[in-house]
């Protein structure tokens, strides 16, 4: 892999400057020969050179507030209706000092808009923290603090959120950071502390730390994790406990965080398409396009019908491989192993399905900037017939052997209940919060590639607990299918790919796309400096604003329910720590 | 096999570890006259009998863990190799699966997880994460590679492996167990990186305990 890179790192940048020197000889030429050489417009009319997308679909002016402004201009938005806190990004911007882009969203009619913050101090910066506007701020925050050392003023609670404590440094920082100065292997035991931060500014100008106990004395704390066969991965849930009553879960992350926003700052835009993949594996596909699509909206370029057609057509059959793999380790961890090898034959079907076209049976590394690495198998077709009623038959199967179990709706109704406004202040979208009555389908909403033609209906429920939640999952199995279904038939001749540059330069700006994901909305956040490079890759995790709901979803519950509860919000954790 | 040299046994004189014959015919007679009797290596029946039960701990940290569940799962099935008891706890696992990216932070955890094993332990590195790195050599917060915290049996390499590569892999581990003798020599041939550190520190400690 890295062998792959270094080789094309060095030979990459040759012929760039040969098509720059064409680029820029082209319109002299135009520009002379057109008036004296009308008759001979031949070389220039078969190669119309894209325009630079003027305005690129997606690019994000946002609107730039100085840090005393920002909280009160937030707070006005947020009540004027933007009231989801989709994304935020922090981002070291050099020379100008350190900042925040803040994507809010309205949460029915899913319009956007950006504010941009810089901090005035370039050496310690600080901000106002938005915490008690947004429950999400809250995790969002301690990850900008963890990147670059930002410090928000009124955080209850600033700790690091994916490094460990006793890390030097703040990795993601354009100059001062020292790999050196932090262990490859960490030799002793992580120290964890029990104290939460908090900074407040002194009338003079000073800044202040508090550190609070997150636990009393006489808590009693258990840890789940963070090796533990429920957890999905690496996580670490503190847990403390009342009897047997949950009263508080302090999640703590970043066993698997590999830094792939830092990685992608030093990889070519097609190159950066290799760790999608690795975030959310259950939604690779998804992933792939979401970055595939921000680079080409940012480049104007558009993909063929028959591209957008087989995209759309994978990321459904990535869904339900995800939602099958979610139904099978939800059944296992509730001790149901019959139902889990029932889930797992079915997705094995899903994936000889990918196998066949993409080579890859979880990574599979198939779309690309501006079209689709390969085209789809000739069996393609007709092994995604044949799948789609068998799916629907297995469906009823599962019905039989676990939704209608009693053991498991006593575990699942009525529990781990989720409210409309605190999914939506969690930012949690996909299943989870539709399960709680929040129509938040991007699909619907900001349809992309071939969702605005095809006839499909958002599966919401409104109970917001387990069950609803895995219902959710089931019937959009369902509609997935359905969706599949329309347009199998009916994918459009046409080229599988679009013709790009070896070395892609994003035009200078800010670029943000999403799409939907197998477990809610995934952004890609792109500013752009004009490099072949990113200066700073962003996504929004699925999975972020999940696991930072589990303190609200399972305070109250039982200790053996925060099992069904983790289960069906249905995170993952590579894709929450990045 | 290995014997100890010269095994003091009272009443057995030492050459008679040597006279297969004699042992040869008293199994005859016996097998002869009805009496079900079969003569063999100790050792080699522990390793036939510990290669077709290794327990894999569940251990997934990303990607390479999902595959791992489809091995588990009805397609690849692993229970036909003896592997399908995966255990939670490592004190009752014998082989531990690293699978997936292990970071700075995972690091320790997984030491520890591997000081808890009962001997005989064994590791298989699976995936170009587990061996390397992977795709994430260039991290800052990624371990190039497993074997530089615990001793690795087996690697198996891919992104992820595909399953049959992983049952491939375990069958290479149960060759490995068994050569394996239980009797008479040591079972590791691969030294704990650590040892020499440990020992280290427990002379130190002792010399601190001395002088108290
Ligand atoms: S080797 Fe590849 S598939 Fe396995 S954990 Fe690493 S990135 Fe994921």
């Amino acid at each position: 892999m890295e062998e792959n890179e270094k080789s094309i790192c060095p030979e990459t940048p040759q012929p760039q400057p040969v098509q720059e020197e064409k680029k820029e000889t082209a319109p002299t030429d135009k520009s002379t020969s057109q008036p004296t050489a009308a008759p001979t417009p031949k070389p220039a009319a078969p190669r119309p050179t894209p325009p630079p997308a003027s305005p690129a679909k997606n690019e994000i002016k946002p609107e730039v507030v100085t840090p005393e402004e920002l909280h009160e201009r937030l707070a006005h938005l947020k009540a004027e209706g933007y009231s989801l806190l989709e994304n935020l990004t922090g981002t070291d911007w050099g020379e100008e000092g350190m900042g925040v882009v803040y994507s809010l969203t309205n949460p029915e009619t899913f319009d956007m808009t950006h504010v941009k913050v810089i901090a005035a101090d370039k050496e310690t910066p600080y901000l106002d923290s938005v915490t008690d506007l947004w429950d999400i701020a809250n995790f969002y925050e301690r990850e900008v603090y963890d990147f670059y050392g930002i410090i928000f003023l009124n955080h209850p609670d600033l700790r690091r959120l994916f490094l460990r404590e006793d890390w030097v440094g703040h990795p993601f920082r354009k100059n001062g950071y020292e790999e050196s100065n932090n262990p490859e292997i960490a030799e002793t035991d992580e120290p964890i502390s029990d104290l939460a931060v908090k900074y407040t500014l002194t009338p003079d100008g000073k800044l202040h730390k508090e550190e609070t106990p997150l636990f009393a004395e006489e808590d009693y704390v258990i840890n789940l994790g963070p090796q533990h066969p429920s957890t999905h991965g690496v996580l670490h849930f503190r847990t403390r406990l009342e009897g047997e009553i949950i009263t508080k879960i302090d999640p703590h992350l970043g066993y698997i965080h590999r830094g792939i926003e830092k990685i992608s700052e030093e990889l070519t835009y097609p190159q950066t398409l290799a760790l999608t993949d690795r975030m959310d594996y259950l939604g690779a596909m998804q992933n792939r396009h979401a970055l595939c699509m921000c680079i080409e909206q940012a480049l104007g370029v558009e993909v063929s019908d028959r591209v957008q057609v087989i995209r759309t057509i994978m990321d459904e059959l990535q869904r339900i491989d995800s939602h099958l793999l979610f139904f099978s380790c939800l059944c296992q961890d509730l001790g149901a192993t019959t139902s889990f090898l029932y889930g797992f034959r079915d997705r094995e079907k899903v994936l000889d399905i990918f196998e066949e076209t993409c080579g890859g049976r979880l990574i599979l590394n198939y779309n690309m900037i501006g079209g689709l690495a390969y085209d789809i198998h000739p069996n393609f077709q007709r092994r995604v017939k044949e799948f789609i009623p068998m799916m629907r038959k297995n469906l009823k199967e599962y019905d039989d052997i676990f939704t209608g179990n009693v053991i498991f709706q006593n575990r699942s109704k009525g529990v781990g209940i989720l409210s409309k406004e605190q999914v939506i202040s969690f930012g949690c979208t996909g299943g989870t919060g539709r399960a709680s009555g929040w129509h938040n389908d991007l699909r619907k909403h900001r349809p992309y590639a071939a969702y605005d033609r095809v006839e499909f209906k958002e599966v919401v429920r409104t109970e917001g607990d387990s069950f609803a939640r895995y219902m959710i999952r089931l019937d959009e199995i369902r509609e997935s299918l359905h969706i599949i279904e329309q347009l199998i038939d009916n994918i459009p001749e046409g080229k599988i790919a679009e013709k790009m540059k070896p070395v892609l330069k994003l035009p200078v700006g800010s670029y943000y796309s999403a799409v939907e994901g197998s477990r809610g909305i995934l952004g890609v956040h792109i500013e752009s400096k004009g490099d072949k490079m990113p200066y700073r890759l962003h996504y929004r995790a699925t999975g972020l604003p999940l696991v930072a709901v589990m303190d609200t979803a399972c305070t109250g519950y039982m200790i053996a329910d925060l099992i069904a509860i983790g289960g069906t919000i249905d995170y993952v954790v590579p894709d929450i720590d990045r | 096999m290995a014997i100890k040299k010269n095994p003091i046994i009272d009443n057995i004189p030492h050459e008679e570890f040597q006279d297969n014959e004699t042992l040869e015919k008293l199994v005859e007679e016996l097998n002869q006259n009805g009496v079900g009797v079969v003569v063999g290596a100790l050792d080699k029946l522990i390793d036939w009998g510990r290669s077709n039960s290794l327990w894999p701990l569940t251990f997934a940290t990303s990607c390479c863990g999902i595959e791992f569940m489809a091995v588990a799962a009805a397609r690849y099935d692993m229970a036909r190799f003896g592997f399908e008891i995966t255990r939670n706890s490592p004190r009752q696992a014998d082989v531990i699966l690293v699978n997936g990216t292990i970071t700075t932070k995972m690091a320790p955890v997984l030491k520890r997880l591997y000081n808890q094993m009962a001997d005989p332990k064994y590791v298989v590195a699976i995936g170009g994460c587990a061996i390397s790195g992977g795709p994430f050599t260039k991290s800052y917060h990624v371990v190039k590679g497993v074997d530089k915290i615990i001793p690795v049996d087996v690697y198996v390499p891919g992104c992820p492996p595909r399953p049959e590569a992983f049952l491939y892999g375990m069958m290479q581990l149960q060759r490995k167990v068994r050569v394996e003798n239980f009797f008479g020599t040591v079972n590791r041939k691969e030294q704990d990186p650590y040892k020499e550190k440990m020992d280290e520190q427990y002379v130190e400690l002792l010399k601190q305990q001395e002088e108290a």
